[in-house]
């Protein structure tokens, strides 16, 4: 029973208790991969060159191997021939640079020493002679004719494209856009840029290898433990069994850790010392790791003078960097939602895959779909402008309803969104009369969530009732531990402080597929659910031969026993059920979302991430500078399983989309080299950049797939950010804004284009 | 061969010594030498605070101070805030306001939060968004963190005022 009477235990989902795993993250207790010391490991450093694109003619690692405590000089000519590369859709990445470097940072060698220092100092004296090469930087440069091609075609056999730097085009869409577009009553097109930014988790990427008997430990950041096990053991020809990925709760992910980046070469490093090796990558060179496509889009929407979209056409270029890694799937899925939350009955998307000889880009909260958001929102309203209609009332009025059909071939809307939208509009006040030089902007954000899934759980219910979970999710902040700590609390009725979340160890954890895509609470949770079904069952069962009853005459729920005649506790059954011997009770539960071969995205989105993101800002004519006066967001989350960690999640999700909206960039000079490496020159929001009112707010329908009605949330608060504050910035100013970062210097110049506008238009 | 330097110093009210590198800083010292791996590494140059220490009452980046110049120094880790197994007010703040998302940055936040309580126990929302400004949370759980600190001094002050202080 509660403590505060309302019947409720407080750890029950639905209710808030305290983060699973909170102590250890207060105290300094909890080992992150950089604490982790193992006895006898040489420490790593990586040999990098300050080009971006280099022909390698020689190294020289005789002057490094002369520093005391230097024990190996490692470069691809350590490794078997060809080079062994990796990745997660395309087998493009080598394990170390090989004949070339592709980008700014890649690593041509690495270090092992006894200390940090000797590493450093080492890999400093390693000489590499080469030839720079005029890189391709941008998106232009790389579809010029004649571009220098960023991967060889011998490694893409078969593939038409293999003469271009187009990895991959992407089409998608429905209906008949040439015939709506003679008929629509406006047509409005803009393009439209998104930055090329960092995750910047405040943890560095980190890597430690180990020889483990026959087979091999690795320790990393890594969010897709179970993925990586795969990777390495490809790469390194060792069953899955003797690769065991030790993956601790990563200091937070944002899509960054997902896939392998320098744990194979950590692991033929040890291989070959026979030693543990240990890698903890700088800041800077996290920057050289990890960042999201960059992207150029073109959007054209066509509407009727009532408002309906007649169609929408997109073409979106995204800059994905020297190796696929997973952008290209980044591209497809980022892509294909660009019409939005509405519904459209004539869509035509072609986005495009565009390699460059800059750092690979990966996932990053959103997976692609804030990029074209920017872009589609942004114009939406410039439609709306053209029209005369009010941009929320364009927005209700499109925006599908439940069981409405979006993409033909997909889910279907799965949502009360409009509950969202006017939720939204209320909370910043729409149409109330605002201060001169401000404005306010409203922005609808939609993404597909999983469209694939496998995860398995085991629930073990130990003789004295407490409980461990294993699940194979990463708990990188986004609080997956308390959330299936809370399922199994509601279905077996034990207190949270006797339940043990167990993850991040694939020799121990039973598989999942990915922590990526908002899935966890959705797929996990159900195989908690199912694990924790299970252990009911048994103990039913249990029940059933203690007592001489039939089993369909028992329920098991919430941690009572319903026999015919009375209830009873679960230690009831479970003490006399196990007996003298003692055991346990073992569950197990599995989720699993099967791929479409003939879906587009080879399968429908598990569930749909929807928010709406309502902005009030005030600009300063004088310097550009924009504040944010009000931000709210809703997001449709079905049910929060913890309300308090989905406010923090969709707060933390708007302040991290605020980043690339006013601040963040990297910047690249012409010969391919960062610029803005570090914390000093790459700025994040801290807690003086914050809205001057953050308000968030969710719709709770428990229309979801997930347990008790949950869907996945933890992206979709960022995914339409930066359009929200464009259109609120335009609104207070009537600039026109196409590029981000909505930096004061580019909110000044927009400033001075529309009174060069106004001008010419008073002039005519 | 590297120079060392034997340096002196309490750390977490234990006294403490240590042959150290001269150009290694507090934090290596703290992380390498002394094994108090909760004070954590991110940026080095003083920008994101997860490195947060107090020393001598002052609130500093371990990445930018050598350990040479912590010698004889009074230096508090995050490690050394929970007394008999029990969280400060501060930690356990952070946790019940949930202040705490993948935890990493947490250690110099509560570091830095505790350095500012002490100078200013009744501080205002403003002064407690200006104390922590270098200290990044990229899950940007600011807020939380904003309710953890003020919640903990408007504790402090109730119970100042029960004691009749």
């Amino acid at each position: 029973m509660s403590a505060d009477g309302t019947g409720i235990s407080p750890t029950r989902v639905g209710t808030s208790p305290n983060r699973v795993g909170g102590i250890g993250r207060v105290t300094g207790a909890q080992q992150y991969v950089a604490d982790v010391r193992l006895p006898d490991a040489l420490e790593v450093k990586l040999v990098t060159l300050g080009v971006a694109h280099a022909r390698i003619l020689s190294i020289d690692a005789s002057a490094a191997l002369a520093v005391p405590g230097v024990q190996a000089v490692f470069t691809a000519a350590d490794l078997p021939r060809p080079v062994p590369r990796f990745g997660p859709q395309f087998v493009d990445r080598p394990v170390i640079a090989t004949g070339e470097t592709k980008y700014h940072g890649e690593p041509v060698a690495a270090v092992a020493a006894e200390t940090k220092d000797a590493a450093e100092e080492a890999a400093r004296l390693v000489r590499v002679a080469y030839e720079e090469i005029a890189p391709v930087v941008t998106i232009d440069d790389a579809l010029a004719p004649g571009a220098e091609l960023v991967q060889d075609p011998s490694i893409r056999p078969n593939d038409p494209l293999a003469g271009t730097n187009v990895l991959r085009e992407h089409r998608f869409g429905w209906g008949d856009v040439d015939a709506e577009a003679a008929t629509a009553d406006v047509i409005v097109e803009g393009d439209y840029t998104f930055p090329m930014v960092t995750h910047f988790a405040i943890e560095p990427h980190a890597y430690i290898a180990a020889p483990d008997g026959d087979g091999i430990a690795v320790w990393s950041t890594i969010q897709h433990p179970n993925w990586l096990q795969r990777i390495l053991s490809g790469v390194l020809g060792m069953p899955l069994s003797k690769v065991r990925v030790y993956a601790p709760d990563p200091g937070g992910g944002f899509g960054g850790k997902q896939h392998a980046k320098y744990e194979p070469l950590i692991a033929f490093m040890a291989l070959r010392t026979g030693r543990p090796c240990r890698l903890v990558l700088s800041l800077e060179e996290t920057f050289q790791a990890v960042r999201r496509t960059t992207t150029k889009v073109h959007v054209r929407h066509g509407l009727r003078t009532d408002g309906t979209i007649a169609f929408v056409d997109v073409r979106a270029d995204y800059n994905i960097g020297a190796y696929a890694d997973i952008a290209d799937r980044v591209v497809a899925k980022g892509s294909y939602p660009a019409a939005g939350p509405y519904r459209v009955p004539a869509v035509r998307i072609l986005s495009r895959s565009v390699l460059t000889h800059t750092v690979p880009a990966t996932a990053f909260r959103g997976f692609g779909n804030p990029q074209v958001n920017w872009a589609v929102e942004s114009n939406l309203d410039e439609a709306a402008r053209a029209l005369g209609i009010d941009r929320l009332e364009v927005r209700l009025r499109n925006v599908a309803r439940t069981g409405d059909t979006l993409n033909p071939v997909d889910t279907r809307c799965d949502g009360e969104w409009d509950q969202s939208v006017r939720k939204a509009a209320e909370m910043i006040g729409w149409g109330r009369p605002l201060p001169a030089g401000h404005g306010r902007g409203i922005a609808l954000g939609i993404k597909s969530g999983p469209t694939t899934g496998l995860s398995y759980s085991t629930v073990r219910l130990l003789s004295d009732g407490s409980v461990i979970v294993l699940a194979g999710t990463s708990d990188m902040g986004q609080g997956a531990r308390t959330v299936f700590a809370q399922i199994a609390s509601t279905e077996l009725g034990v207190p949270l402080d006797r339940i043990a979340v167990v993850m991040g160890d694939t020799s121990i954890v039973p598989y999942d597929q990915q922590t990526s895509a908002s899935r966890s609470t959705v797929l996990m949770g159900n195989a908690v659910l199912s694990a924790c079904r299970d252990v009911q069952a048994r103990l039913r069962a249990m029940a059933a031969k203690l007592h001489g009853i039939d089993e369909a005459a028992i329920e098991v729920a919430g941690g009572v026993v319903r026999l015919p005649d009375r209830e009873i506790g679960v230690m009831d059954v479970l003490k006399p059920g196990l007996g003298r011997m003692g055991g346990e009770v073992i569950g197990n539960g599995m989720a699993r979302k099967d791929a479409e071969p003939d879906h587009p995205l080879s399968g429908s989105a598990a569930f749909f991430e929807f928010n709406c993101t309502a902005i009030e800002t005030a600009v300063d004519e004088e310097t550009g500078d924009v504040t944010i006066v009000k931000h709210v967001t809703v997001s449709d989350v079905g049910k929060a399983l913890n309300p308090l960690q989905v406010r923090m999640q969709d707060e933390g999700a708007a302040i991290q989309g605020l980043g690339h909206t006013l601040m963040e960039h990297y910047i690249y000079d012409d010969a391919g080299r960062i610029r803005n490496l570090g914390a000093i020159d790459y700025r994040i929001p801290t807690s003086m950049d914050l809205p001057l009112h953050m308000e968030s707010a969710v719709v709770e329908n428990e229309d979801g797939p997930g347990p008790y009605g949950a869907k996945g949330m933890s992206e979709g608060a960022l995914l339409c950010v930066a359009s929200a504050v464009g259109a609120a910035v335009r609104d207070a100013t009537g600039a026109e804004l196409h590029d981000l970062p909505l930096t004061p210097e580019v909110v000044w110049r927009a400033l001075r284009e529309r009174d060069r506008r106004r001008a010419e238009e008073v002039a005519r | 061969m590297t120079q060392t330097i034997p340096i002196a110093l309490t750390v977490n009210g234990r006294p403490r010594s240590a042959e150290v590198a001269a150009h290694h800083t507090l934090l290596e010292v703290l992380r390498d030498d002394l094994g108090l791996t909760g004070t954590k590494e991110c940026c080095l140059v003083g920008e994101c605070g997860a490195c947060t220490v107090i020393l001598d009452g002052r609130s500093v980046d371990s990445c930018l101070m050598l350990a040479v110049e912590a010698d004889g120094a009074d230096v508090l880790t995050v490690e050394g805030l929970a007394t008999d197994g029990r969280l400060s007010p501060l930690q356990q703040a952070f946790l019940d306001k949930g202040g705490v998302q993948c935890g990493f940055c947490i250690p110099g936040q509560v570091m830095s939060a505790h350095a500012l309580l002490a100078h200013t126990p009744h501080p205002t929302r403003a002064e407690v968004e200006e104390g922590l400004a270098g200290n990044l949370c990229r899950c940007a759980c600011y807020e939380q963190i904003f309710e953890a600190v003020l919640s903990t001094a408007e504790a402090a002050a109730a119970a100042d005022e029960e004691a009749g202080r």
